[in-house]
């Protein structure tokens, strides 16, 4: 089709322009980009288009279909929220930056085939360290440097396996992957980075928490959630997805209920929560794949809700650690009403986003027959209420009351978190309205007497849990190992390794070559006789005391042992052997 | 930067009395009191109801009810025993 255009393009152009306004004028005019993608994106007729040589390939600029139509709808929702929660800052580098992120992200979702489905894959890794470096502390900018690096081996790994799959293949088509080989393995192993899939999860706690309080806001949505898209275009079906998946929602869990900063626990949060979209992708039935989608969309919402919600908490007070945190009921009331808000929805409470778009990965389970993972995944459920749904409004609004007294956030903050909680709710009670958007046709019905009472019963004993658990969930001020430990601390000892090793292998060297061939050798030289014949007397086992005593006989060797112009005669011989060589060498 | 000039902030004082609904006791009694009416009320409509079971287990009575507490207790346990390993000053990296 022509005529259509592609809605990424809106915003990374429309990046360019930043520079050049000021203030509100500019504040307004990120929050209308997105605004301005989400039409075009409205109008977009299924297709693909936007076709360019690239060698011997033609790249898919734009491919739209249903997918990539709900991730551009709510990548852009998100957008908008997002630049109105940021409408406080006066920073264009982190607008800038957060437009290219966006923008790229939106491109891996029109993107047609797997070149520029890459090229959009890495800059959206760079755009993003931008959000994480503009906090300007040594943290974070330690945390963008190994984001940045891991990111980079992500790529490297996605862009072989692209290599191995075209020259397999011999198409650049980014569809469903048919065969497992080394190249889909690759590509898979590449999108998992990004997913946060244990064990190459340790970048999303370890940056995330470092951004700036809106960079926390954009990045919670993106870079995890393209990936999902490109899993679910990719490799839906594929076994070992569900059980990455089931680990990944424990895995967030344990790790949240650990932790003891606020924004760290959201991140292990997002983890778990995508552990449930990938279970939904490997499981791969039509009914589950929506169900993946479905999460997605929502999960975008109340992730970014929460992360506004915390971000808010940070802002006003400075602090992000539980231990610093509490009794903030009493002077952020609405913050409070609306990280509630996004806490029920991620646990799935009736009435609430997140309990009509995870029903339909849990019924793709039993659907599909698979008890254990339906088992997983329903005790993933209880879990998240402990962890993000109380936990978190609990340590940093209620607790203890650690005398912080920071007034209400900005209103800009507000409204964004207003919108996206009546989103929550809208999606909670007119789920339909979203499964309409979903790429299969779907007849679900989420509200079933037995389905609602079964999920009070999920979430009210596990509250109970919680607060009868108090005292095993104290916090304390530490963090938690994570596999990031063999880059930050198993690096250092490889390098100690390395270092020990190599002066061990400096001094054995020296000692060989410094010391022991060369004296060898002088002795050799002196005496070359003496020498051949003491090697030739240890070899047939003379004793050691007649060897001594023959090295210790001080006569002139040669008039001895051989006649003056033995010497000589070598040389001769030498200058011939070369003389030979270079005149016959060819 | 993003995070500044917090003195002002904190000096945004909130001149009437505070709304202190959570500190106080009484109340906090009153909530646990709640907490558990409602997870009885949960568990109610399992008395009358024939559960469509999906696996067979999930069918007898308070199925849910008990998932949730047990998989909760089992999960801060699991968590408390593997803190034991995994937990590490502040300061670790820094060192």
């Amino acid at each position: 089709m022509t005529g259509s255009f592609p809605p990424y393009l809106i915003l990374i152009l429309g990046a360019l322009l930043v520079p050049f306004l000021k203030g509100k004028t500019r504040n307004c005019y990120t929050i209308l980009l997105p605004v301005a993608a989400f039409c075009l994106i409205w109008q977009l007729d299924s297709g693909v288009s936007w076709h360019l040589h690239f060698f011997d390939h033609e790249l898919t600029l734009l491919r739209v279909d249903k997918l990539s139509k709900v991730f551009g709808y709510i990548f852009t929702l998100n957008a908008f929220a997002a630049f109105v929660y940021a409408f406080y800052l006066k920073d264009s580098s982190q607008h800038i930056a957060a437009l290219i992120y966006i923008g790229s992200s939106l491109g891996v979702v029109f993107a047609g085939d797997l070149i520029s489905l890459y090229l959009f894959w890495e800059v959206m890794a760079v755009a993003s360290t931008f959000l994480i470096l503009a906090r300007r502390t040594k943290k974070a900018i330690d945390a963008g440097v190994r984001y940045i690096l891991v990111h980079i081996a992500g790529g490297l790994c996605l862009l072989a396996g692209i290599f191995v799959y075209i020259s397999q293949t011999g198409s650049i088509e980014f569809s469903a992957m048919g065969n497992p080989d080394w190249g889909s393995y690759l590509i898979l192993i590449g999108f998992l980075v990004n997913a946060a899939a244990p064990p190459l999860s340790a970048w999303l706690p370890d940056a995330y928490p470092e951004a700036t309080v809106t960079g926390g806001v954009i990045l919670s949505a993106y870079t995890t959630k393209t990936a999902v898209y490109t899993l679910v275009r990719g490799f839906p079906g594929w076994e070992i997805l569900i059980w990455v998946g089931c680990i990944m929602t424990i895995y967030g869990i344990i790790y949240a209920l650990l932790e003891n900063d606020m924004r760290r626990i959201l991140a292990y949060s997002i983890i778990n929560q995508v552990g449930f979209m990938i279970t939904g992708v490997g499981i791969g039935t039509m009914m589950s794949l929506n169900g993946t989608v479905a999460h997605a969309f929502c999960h975008i919402i109340y992730k970014a809700l929460l992360w506004m919600s915390a971000g808010s908490v940070l802002y006003m007070t400075g602090k992000s650690k539980c231990t610093d945190l509490g009794g903030l009921y009493k002077t952020m009331p609405w913050t409070l009403i609306f990280g509630a808000v996004g806490a029920l929805s991620i646990s799935a409470f009736p009435a609430t986003s997140g309990f009509t778009s995870k029903s339909l990965i849990i019924d793709g389970a039993i659907h599909a027959h698979l008890i254990w993972v339906w088992l997983v995944l329903e005790i993933a459920s209880a879990g998240v209420f402990l962890h993000a749904g109380i936990k978190f409004p609990y340590f940093v609004f209620f607790a203890k009351d650690k005398g912080l007294r920071p007034g209400e956030s900005n209103m800009s903050m507000l409204l964004a978190m207003g919108f996206m909680s009546f989103l929550c709710i809208f999606l909670g009670v007119y789920p339909q309205i979203l499964y309409a958007l979903l790429p299969y046709q779907v007849h679900y019905q989420s509200y079933t007497f037995n389905h609602v009472v079964a999920q009070l019963q999920l979430l009210m004993f596990s509250a109970l849990v919680f607060f009868l658990f108090l005292p095993l969930l104290r916090r304390t001020e530490t963090i938690s190992i994570d596999t990031d430990w063999f880059y930050r601390k198993g690096l250092k000892f490889c390098m100690v390794v390395i270092i020990r090793l190599s002066t061990w292998t400096a001094s054995k060297c020296e000692r060989i070559f410094v010391h022991i061939i060369p004296e060898t050798l002088s002795r050799f030289a002196q005496k070359p006789l003496t020498a051949v014949a003491i090697s030739y007397m240890k070899a047939i086992g003379k004793d050691r005391s007649v060897i001594d005593e023959f090295r210790e006989y001080r006569g002139p060797e040669t008039a001895s042992f051989g006649p003056m112009g033995f010497p000589v005669f070598i040389s001769l011989m030498f200058l011939f052997w070369l003389f030979v060589f270079f005149a016959f060498w060819d | 930067m993003a995070i500044g000039n917090q003195e002002e902030r904190y000096s945004k004082m909130t001149p009437r009395k505070e709304f202190d609904f959570f500190d106080k006791p009484k109340n906090i009694r009153r909530l646990w009191f709640m907490l558990y009416a409602v997870c009885g009320l949960t568990l109610i409509p399992d008395l009358f109801t024939t559960k469509h079971a999906c696996f067979g287990i999930d069918s007898f009575f308070g199925f849910y009810a008990l998932l949730g507490f047990v998989s909760c207790v089992a999960l801060i346990l699991f968590s408390k025993l593997v803190g034991l390993i995994l937990k590490v000053k502040e300061d670790y990296y820094d060192r």
